[in-house]
């Protein structure tokens, strides 16, 4: 029956009615796609864009490139052996000239001082004094002028500074960076800084998922078995402060934790101690303050699956006589184990992007990945180094989200 | 469930100390939060308990300087922009996405919620320097775009939520019955994902009040909203305002709270889910 009617209906205008529907199904996608359109533009362009771009700065890096082009075009034709011939001393002369007129001798000098440390002043004094250079033969007198130009290192610098793709961000971001030959070694500890922040982030974060999991856990089991209507009321307490602003909280800690705060004088007036207690700009304040934004997002998901288990698992256990411990552990608590892992990965991921209440409550000791990206953005104005660690940071975040992903699932993340 | 009779004391010291764990863990949640009211009622610049005495100077500096009312005031100003921009971008998005033969939808998804899962201060810095060559930078056009980023996610899952229970044969029938689709919309869609909508567009007018990382990047003191206000206020001198206007916050989330609880009632009343 079914074929003979699309026999059929496909002879009337001559077009099979197999085509026809492929047809107007496609049509429908493309209208249903229209509706997405404007936000997917809008995100890809005010989003993805920006930061793709700003990933991008880490290992593009023209700078000296685009401020000395004679140097680095005369460079090409160096094998990296000795020093650079006469021409390539020509060239830098003329560079360093042009510099000195346009006043770029700074950016030139920053740009080498982040591998050379003190290369700043020496490049600003030599553009000045090559500036009354008329004739050559320049190796000489630029060595003259500054044994930096007579340094093997500052040429296979500037060597690598010839191509606009750069890995020394990246390489500094974990403590790793070029030697004097090109070679890439490891950063000298007074430049080694990154590993520690990141192994500090990493700390950070972990105290604070596994204290929240210990306050959240039991808290959550005790709201799960409590009847409807009382656990709904206890409930608004976790769920107020999540809908409190985070500043709103974070001046709450503040005015809490201060040397002359709340719980200070109160400690002191009941005579528990007699100095106040160090607890805030350090790491007590800041695991305090964090775990405590950060703990209804951990609690809530290991609810919302404690809510799923039938309590006859466990009366069954009971039954066939496990103890009360022995039945929760072997029976409640491996099927919690979904809740535990969701509640964790969240609170871990968005731990490892705080940046706002260690700034407030933490000391320059508490300082995680995020503040670095923001000192060397708007501080240092280094946008290669904020853009590599961005880039460490931002990898580490999606690779756990992918995690959450698979095991959660994007479209279980419930709001409210 | 209360500790039963037959309990061994061993349980029922377990029962208590849980109890009590519990109360603690509580009070650590709540408690901040309620120890910044009665504060924000003292009348002499400390913050310490007993308070020698009450007053409203803090709210009157709150809400007559021009300091902290040109915050609320640009606050409220990108917040209400942001909620309408995000709210109409994120609702077409949902329902698009809702659609059974919409295409790629998992990738899509993942970049339509992808705001919400970078670490804000990447956003923060990645926009700054997007904003600074297009020229807009420190202007209220880039706050208000660089926030509709992260709220419209938000809207985007609360409206996908209200349209996972919706029953897609009440769009049929009214069409049908000869409605255009634009009726459909208005008359049968709309009026049942609202709920949803205005939740989602709660969170996104939350989102913006609330953010300061970006806020911090892309605009000056002329767009100086109220968390950036607090934020420089907690970093150099706490003044006891700060109390004042965290109040003033409070008591708006809590009306938030409220409005968006009993909207999820009506939501699900309408749906027909009922709970047990």
């Amino acid at each position: 029956m079914a074929t003979m009617a699309v026999q059929i209906a496909g002879s009337v205008d001559g077009v099979p009615l197999r085509i026809k529907l492929q047809r107007i199904e496609r049509a429908r996608k493309l209208k249903t796609f229209a509706f997405v359109l404007p936000l997917l533009l809008f995100i890809l362009i005010g989003f993805v864009l920006p930061i793709g771009r700003m990933m991008f700065n880490a290992v593009h890096d023209d700078g000296l490139l685009v401020l000395m082009p004679r140097t680095m075009a005369a460079l090409n034709g160096w094998d990296g052996k000795d020093l650079p011939d006469e021409t390539v001393y020509a060239a830098l002369a003329g560079d360093l000239k042009l510099s000195f007129a346009q006043k770029t001798a700074g950016a030139i000098g920053k740009r080498m001082n982040y591998e050379l440390p003190g290369a700043l002043s020496e490049v600003i004094s030599s553009t000045r004094k090559a500036s009354t250079l008329s004739v050559g033969p320049y190796k000489a007198a630029l060595i003259e002028i500054t044994p930096l130009w007579g340094q093997h290192e500052v040429w296979s610098l500037l060597k690598r500074g010839a191509s606009a793709y750069t890995a020394f961000y990246l390489l500094r971001a974990v403590d790793y960076q070029y030697g004097p030959d090109g070679q890439i070694v490891a950063s000298p500890p007074e430049n080694a800084i990154f590993r520690d922040v990141f192994l500090r982030t990493i700390g950070i974060s972990i105290g604070v998922t596994a204290t929240t999991l210990l306050l959240g856990f039991p808290l959550a089991y005790f709201l799960a078995t409590l009847p409807r209507r009382s656990s709904n009321l206890l409930m608004i307490m976790v769920v107020l402060p999540l809908w409190t602003s985070l500043l709103v909280r974070t001046t709450a800690w503040v005015v809490l934790l201060q040397q002359h705060g709340v719980i200070n004088d109160t400690l002191m007036a009941l005579h528990v101690i007699s100095q106040p207690a160090e607890l805030i700009y350090n790491r007590v304040g800041t695991i305090v303050a964090m775990t405590h934004i950060q703990l209804p997002l951990t609690l809530l998901p290991i609810y919302s699956v404690m809510k799923t288990v039938s309590p006859s698992y466990v009366r069954a256990a009971r039954s066939l006589g496990a103890g009360p411990f022995y039945a929760f552990w072997k029976v409640y608590f491996p099927l919690t184990l979904p809740g535990i892992a969701a509640g964790c990965l969240l609170t871990f991921i968005l731990c490892l992007g705080y940046y706002i209440t260690p700034a407030l409550v933490g000391g320059p000791a508490d300082q995680m990945v995020s503040s670095l990206v923001a000192y060397y953005t708007s501080e240092e104005l280094n946008w290669g180094m904020a853009s590599a660690l961005g880039v460490v940071l931002l990898t580490a975040t999606l690779l756990l989200y992918y995690v959450f992903n698979k095991l959660v699932g994007v479209e279980r993340i419930k709001m409210g | 469930m209360a500790a039963s009779l037959y309990a061994s004391p061993m349980e029922r010291g377990w029962y208590y100390l849980h109890r009590l764990l519990c109360g603690a863990v509580l009070l650590f949640l709540i408690a901040p939060i309620l120890v910044i009211i009665p504060l924000s009622f003292n009348s002499v610049p400390f913050f310490t308990f007993p308070m020698p005495g009450l007053s409203l100077r803090w709210y009157e500096e709150f809400f007559l300087t021009e300091r902290w009312q040109g915050a609320l005031h640009n606050s409220i100003f990108v917040a209400v922009s942001v909620t309408l921009l995000s709210t109409i971008l994120g609702t077409l998005a949902a329902l698009g996405l809702s659609r059974p033969n919409f295409p790629w939808r998992a990738p899509v998804m993942s970049v339509l919620i992808s705001p919400i899962i970078v670490p804000v201060v990447i956003t923060g810095v990645g926009v700054y320097f997007f904003y600074a060559d297009v020229g807009l930078l420190n202007t209220y056009a880039a706050l208000i775009l660089a926030h509709t980023t992260l709220a419209t996610p938000f809207v985007v899952i609360t409206v996908s939520a209200t349209l996972m229970g919706f029953d897609h044969s009440l769009t049929r029938a009214a069409a049908g019955l000869g409605a255009p689709p634009i009726t459909v919309f208005f008359k049968i869609t709309l009026p049942l994902i609202l709920p949803g909508m205005i939740t989602g567009s709660l969170f996104a007018f939350g989102t913006s009040f609330d953010e300061v990382v970006v806020a911090l990047f892309v605009s000056s003191a002329e767009q100086r909203t109220l968390p950036r206000v607090m934020f420089s206020g907690i970093r150099e001198s706490i003044s006891p305002t700060i109390t004042a206007a965290a109040t003033v916050l409070i008591l708006f989330s809590l009306t938030m709270l409220t409005t968006i609880e009993l909207l999820r009632r009506r939501s699900e009343r309408l749906r027909g889910i009922r709970n047990t």
